[in-house]
């Protein structure tokens, strides 16, 4: 059973404390937008084994979305950082980096 | 015979009598035994039977591992099944009864004989009944159902109560043996907060029996104390760490109350713990040896042996034969003849036997007969002696020895289960032959780094002396690599023996033919023999995985505990590949099964769920409320009085509501409050229609999708102030619509000034309907004028109504005038009882959710969850006059445009109206003309809402139809589940397409 | 009108291991805001006499308490009577800052849990998967207990505060009698 510590309240939760919100950083496509892109936003997701990015809400908590950098196969957690991103920040790149050197982001 | 010695027995006080009784024999033994060692003591050592075959079994281990000594253990509602005797402790009044035979334990006619047994090899039940086809139904499922199962599973409601316990810890251990013990001082000198957990009712282990150290029991004692003077070390005796998990997650599973029936206390508590590091000091487990009869009442493990006479004063027999292949064995030879009774002989296989052990058993004057084994036991239902053999040849006897019990060892496995259960790799240790934990692949947790650390014989450490040092050192790294400096803990002398290695030894003897592997029990509980694992060698199945579920080798209740090694080596032979090739079976929790009721804890009963409660609960319960679960809440169906059907119920309660007045506690209704600077702009994406322009003062109803476009919710929207709205939700949505709310603005409109809150709970709403409501509330008392101008349809107004701080919303879901009136929570209970006093003289009648359903389809409103089920859209229901065109964006906008969505094939709303004026079966299909590619009819739309409408007297459906609206006055023919007659077609009924309001269809009732 | 007034339970009791108390009527104002600005500690000050709380702490005013909720949330404990008033001064205070103040006092329900320290943390622990050993007086923890949400925290060393929805008070009632029924001791906490 998994472990985040959320980054707003900084409690270290459990899994039955949060609830899981699929993948991170989609980018929304509304009205007048292509299919394509439409499908893509909507259903399609990598599913990746290795370095994801997932959103979590702390739900029995302060109620807040984060989001976390996780290993899918092994199940390290990289860090959990603010939901207000479009996109990795910094530090969570480089400590992904510096546990999964070969990683590099999308 | 077993027997109890007269002296002896570290665990029992020999002055404390306990009576019980086994398969309704009374019988006694003593403060300290297990149900096995009191058995065995009694002379009771035929303990079951077997699954498959039905053979006589004694016990075979003295712990945790015991295949054979399965129980049926108390009575009436708490009968348990499946206990291992060894695992018990014995208390007065105890009652067990031996399982899988017919007629008695003794005489059990269902024993397949070895003659027999040949036609029920491995996959015997994929083999066998294929053919003929119907033979399955009628011969073979009865045959398979009436012998399936161990035990028998109780038929009552479990008296005892359970539950959970939360812990958080730096390091818990696992095994409380001399390895443990020791870890645990190492730790918490450190200081680090520990939770040592052992799974019998007392610590040291297997110290004490094997030896190595002077004195074990001073030692023990010792160390025990000096972890209970420390404030951050807990030990729990009777508590086995049974699963590891996911990031430091450990289950621990405490019996408590096991020998005290009806005492206050829980019976067995599951402790979650959550720890930074786990260590398993969980020792090692005796392997059997494969020989022809090694499963007859009085072959047991060597260490078993030595258990039940140092730590029970038990023997299990007057002459034993050692049968080994390690120098371990020959502490049991030694301590049989301390305990003054026979050894004739040690049989060991190995050539040449040298160590100081067997110097040891060859001074006390016992025979060591080298590069031998056992050709055959002797005995049916119990031991009578043994014939020996080469151990390099075929079998043929040499010699018979008359005995009557046989020990056995065929070496130690570590136990890695801990270290499994979360993914640790294993490596195969040749000297030991056995699988131990491989360090550089252990079971990682968040951090990415291992969290599971075997030390001691779990480590593959098996003397007293190399066990004890490995756990110093390891726990030393465990507690540095928690970031603490681990103190100095003195390490006590031992005084173990070296001991020479073992020799690998799978099948005894080792050309062993056919015949002989038949009688050679690799599981004993299941039943699967050498013979077996070579069988589905050849038949091809290569992969370890494969062959366990094929043979069902290691799927009984013991999980493969003894037989696993043997069982791969088989199979490694057979396929002529070494043994870390062919791989293990993977180890899952838990370690040895865990009561059911421990993994409920607490949630049984009353608290199986949280049950939601309105303010106005328990009047509903008074009143003989009908409940209807929605969500976790109650809501009253229906008040059915005396002997009144729920039908008539309904009936009544709309009929009262359309002519007079009626009183329904919509408080589980969610409300949620949204507000700030884009409020509006906020709620104009949330809803299909726009939002924004909605007055202060008024309301509106709307239609809120999910992203795909799919109906998720509805309800009415008022508008408290210019910058804050109070949402309606339906009673299911509260949760999840607010959950929903706070993900688009903290996820996606982070930079819209918009807060919201959840007030379900804080209002008990109730709905006052029907031509008198108005008057019931004016005669209450009000300064809120309600009349049609100063309220009008869709308005809200706040103020005193009887005394009650208020709001009213003038809203209909039933086509009634109908004002819904919010109170405090805390105020709800007191304003209903007022409403139902002043309501009295116009017949007010509490009506319950089958009549809100009712009259709601008389008006042709639709129900999500009825018409919708997360694939329809606003579009299907006709509410496009609720999607706004004005708006460039909403929730699910883009989705409404994609092609499925746009398809003029998409069914429809309409009303249904069955010719004969009969209510329509919930769900049942319009049917069209022909089949489809799987050769069902094809349909062309289904029942979505059906009732039968007391107010107009008769069945009224709603439905989504292939171009329904465009249909009108078309009779539809759907199925039902009705059993035609012989032979005839199947049963159908014929409906109209008719609009779907039914009932005063210009509104003329809601709006005076 | 609250004289008509009453809480989940009314005040019901058990009294076991440890004593457990619905604590009747409580108010009860959330406060949705950028905690961090200026105006909003002063409207907090004013309106409570008491400070900002840090993250997952309580400050103490008069005869209140303002607990943090979340980084743009705090609920604002003080008499029940008071809570509207509590509400409009807020309002008052907060004007032309973006804010939410709703009374919350009628949708939850609050327990006193007391008892010999270790025995309450133990009792708490059968229930809540938050360390409760590591919670401190004056700290509060929003957490689960059994299946619904709670929020916990110790006035002082053997006297605890659960708040939970109303809806849900006689199950967290009923949790925490079932917890604190004689025979199940546990002996962890010290």
């Amino acid at each position: 059973m998994l472990i985040f510590t959320c980054p707003y309240c900084g409690i270290a939760a459990e899994e039955t404390e949060l609830t899981p919100g699929g993948e991170a950083h989609l980018k929304r496509y509304g009205p007048g937008s292509s299919d394509d892109d439409f499908e893509e936003y909507l259903f399609l997701r990598p599913n990746a084994k290795g370095v994801h990015f997932e959103r979590w809400r702390h739900s029995h908590g302060c109620g807040k979305w984060f989001l976390a950098a996780r290993d899918t196969a092994t199940l390290e957690v990289f860090g959990t950082y603010s939901a207000q991103t479009t996109e990795p920040p910094a530090e969570i790149v480089t400590a992904i980096r510096a546990k999964r050197p070969d990683w590099s982001p999308a | 015979m077993s027997s109890r010695l007269p002296q002896g027995g570290r665990l029992i006080d020999r002055s404390t009598r306990m009576a019980f009784t086994f398969n309704g024999t009374p019988m006694t033994g003593f403060r300290g035994d297990t149900l096995a060692s009191a058995l065995l003591a009694n002379g009771q050592r035929l303990m079951g039977r077997s699954f498959k075959y039905h053979r006589p079994r004694g016990v075979v281990t003295s712990g945790a591992e015991e295949p054979n000594a399965l129980v049926n253990l108390g009575r009436g509602d708490r009968l348990e099944p499946n206990q291992r005797a060894t695992t018990t402790p014995l208390f007065d009044g105890l009652t067990a009864r031996s399982q899988n035979h017919w007629p008695s334990l003794e005489y059990d006619i269902g024993e397949v004989n070895v003659a027999l047994s040949r036609f029920l090899p491995a996959g015997f039940y994929y083999k066998t009944f294929i053919h003929p086809r119907v033979a399955w139904k009628h011969v073979f499922e009865p045959f398979i159902r009436q012998s399936a199962g161990l035990g028998k599973a109780p038929k009552k409601p479990d008296p005892d109560r359970y539950e959970h316990f939360y812990a958080h810890v730096d390091v818990v251990i696992a095994g409380a043996g001399m390895a443990g013990l020791q870890a645990a001082l190492v730790a918490g000198r450190a200081g680090l907060n520990v939770l040592l957990c052992e799974q019998e009712g007392h610590a040291g282990g297997r110290l004490p029996v094997d030896g190595g150290m002077a004195d074990a029991d001073g030692w023990i004692e010792g160390t025990v104390a000096a972890l209970a003077a420390m404030p951050n070390v807990t030990m729990r005796l009777n508590t086995q760490v049974s699963g590891v998990y996911d990031h430091g997650y450990v289950l621990a599973y405490e019996r408590i109350a096991d020998d005290a029936p009806g005492s206050d206390a829980p019976r067995h508590r599951l402790w979650r713990i959550r720890a930074r590091h786990v260590i398993a000091a969980t020792g090692a487990l005796e392997r059997p040896l494969s020989f022809a009869g090694n499963d007859k009442p009085g072959v047991m493990l060597a260490s078993a042996l030595r258990d039940y006479i140092v730590n029970y004063g038990v023997s299990a027999g007057d002459r034993t034969v050692i049968v080994t292949n390690n120098d371990d064995a020959y502490r049991t030879a030694l301590a049989i003849k301390a305990a003054g009774l026979d050894v004739p002989c040690i049989v060991d296989a190995r050539p040449e036997v040298t160590g100081d052990l067997p110097a040891r058993a060859r001074a006390a004057g016992i025979e060591v007969k080298t590069g031998m084994g056992i050709a055959e036991v002797r005995g049916r239902k119990g031991v009578t002696g043994v014939r020996l053999c080469r151990q390099a040849g075929s079998g043929v006897p040499v010699e018979e020895v008359a005995c009557d019990a046989v020990a056995m060892s065929g070496g130690w496995s570590p136990v890695v289960h801990l270290w499994s259960h979360c993914g640790g790799k294993l490596t195969w240790d040749d000297a030991g032959a056995f699988f131990r934990p491989d360090h550089a692949r252990p079971p990682t947790n968040q951090d990415g780094a291992g969290f599971v650390t075997c030390l001691g014989a779990a480590d593959g450490a098996l003397v007293t002396q190399d066990a004890l040092s490995n756990a110093d050192a390891m726990a030393r790294q465990v507690v540095g690599a928690l970031g603490v400096k681990p103190a100095a803990a003195d390490l006590p002398e031992t005084d173990s023996v070296a001991e020479a290695p073992l020799m690998p030894v799978w099948v005894m003897p080792h050309g062993a033919g056919p015949k002989k592997r038949a009688k050679m029990w690799l599981d004993f509980q299941n039943d699967v023999k050498v013979s077996d694992v070579q069988l589905a060698a050849q038949e091809g199945f290569e992969s370890v995985e494969h062959t366990k579920r094929y043979t069902t080798l290691g799927m009984a209740t013991d999980q493969g505990k003894l037989s696993n090694i043997n069982g791969l080596a088989i199979l490694a032979e057979a396929r002529g590949a070494a043994i870390p090739d062919v791989g293990t079976t993977t180890f899952r929790p838990p370690y040895t099964p865990i009561s059911m009721g421990a993994i409920a804890g607490e949630a049984r009963g009353e608290i199986f769920q949280p049950l939601r409660r309105t303010p106005i609960h328990d009047w509903h319960a008074g009143r003989g409320a009908y409940w209807e679960p929605v969500g976790y809440w109650r809501r009253p169906y229906c008040f059915p009085q005396e002997d009144e059907s729920h039908a008539d119920a309904v009936a009544r309660e709309i009929d009262a509501t359309r002519n007079g007045v009626g009183l329904l506690d919509a408080s589980t209704l969610g409300k949620i409050i949204v507000k700030g600077p884009d409020a509006g702009r906020f709620m104009d994406m949330l809803y299909t229609n726009m939002m924004s322009s909605l007055k202060p003062g008024r309301c509106r109803y709307g239609l809120m999708c999910n992203e795909n476009g799919f109906l998720m919710d509805d309800g009415v929207v008022a508008r408290l102030n210019d910058d804050t709205f109070l949402v309606h939700t339906t009673t299911g949505g509260a949760d999840h619509v607010h959950a929903h709310m706070e993900d688009w603005l903290q996820c996606e409109w982070w930079d819209w000034q918009v807060f919201t809150a959840n007030v379900t709970e804080a209002w008990a709403q109730i709905a006052v309907v029907g031509p008198k409501a108005r008057t019931v509330l004016e005669k209450l008392g009000t300064g809120i004028d309600l009349s049609a101008e100063g309220l009008p349809f869709m308005a809200w107004a706040e103020g005193r109504i009887g005394g009650f701080d208020a709001r009213v919303f003038r809203i209909s879901f039933s086509g009634e005038l109908s004002f819904e009136v919010a109170v405090p929570a805390s105020q709800g209970l007191a304003f209903w009882e007022a409403l139902m006093e002043a309501g009295g003289e116009f017949g007010i009648t509490p009506y319950g959710t089958e009549a809100l359903h009712v009259m709601r389809a008389e008006k042709g409103f639709i129900m999500i969850g009825d018409e919708t089920d997360g694939t329809v859209i606003p579009q299907d229901l006709g509410l496009d006059w609720a999607i706004s065109k004005k708006k460039d964006d909403y929730l699910g906008k883009r989705a409404h445009e994609r092609s499925h969505m746009t398809d003029p094939e998409r069914w429809k709303l309409v009303g249904l109206e069955t010719v004969d004026g009969s209510v329509l079966p919930d769900g049942s299909y319009a049917i069209a003309e022909g089949e489809n590619a799987n050769g069902q009819r094809n349909t062309q739309g289904r029942v979505t809402s059906t009732y039968y409408s007391p107010t107009l007297g008769k069945g009224i459906a709603m439905g989504l139809v292939l171009n329904g609206p465009d249909r009108m006055g078309e009779v539809l023919t759907f199925n039902t589940t009705e059993v035609p007659e012989r032979g005839g077609p199947p049963k159908t009924i014929e409906a109209q397409i008719v609009s779907p309001v039914f009932y005063d269809p210009e509104g003329e009732k809601q709006n005076v | 009108m609250s004289e008509k007034a009453v809480s989940a339970l009314a005040g019901s009791a058990f009294e076991g291991d440890v004593k457990v108390t619905e604590a009747g009527l409580q108010g009860m104002v959330t406060l949705k805001a950028d905690l961090g600005a200026a105006a909003v500690a002063d409207a907090i000050a004013a309106v409570c006499g008491a400070g900002v709380p840090e993250a997952r702490r309580i400050t103490t005013g008069k005869a209140m308490q303002v607990a943090w909720m979340a980084p743009d949330e705090v609920l604002i404990l003080c008499p029940h009577d008071r809570a509207d008033s509590v509400v409009a001064d807020l309002g008052k205070a907060l004007e032309g800052v973006h804010h939410l103040t709703v009374n919350v006092s009628e949708a939850r329900a609050v327990f006193t849990v007391t008892g010999e320290a270790g025995v309450l943390k133990d009792t708490l622990s059968k229930l809540t998967p938050a360390d409760m050993a590591a919670l401190a007086p004056g700290e509060m923890r929003r957490t689960r207990l059994a299946q619904v949400a709670a929020a916990i925290w110790f006035e002082e060393a053997g006297t605890a505060r659960v708040i939970c929805f109303r809806s849900v008070a006689r199950y967290v009632f009923d949790l925490l009698s079932t917890a604190a029924r004689p025979g199940g001791k546990v002996g962890y906490h010290r």
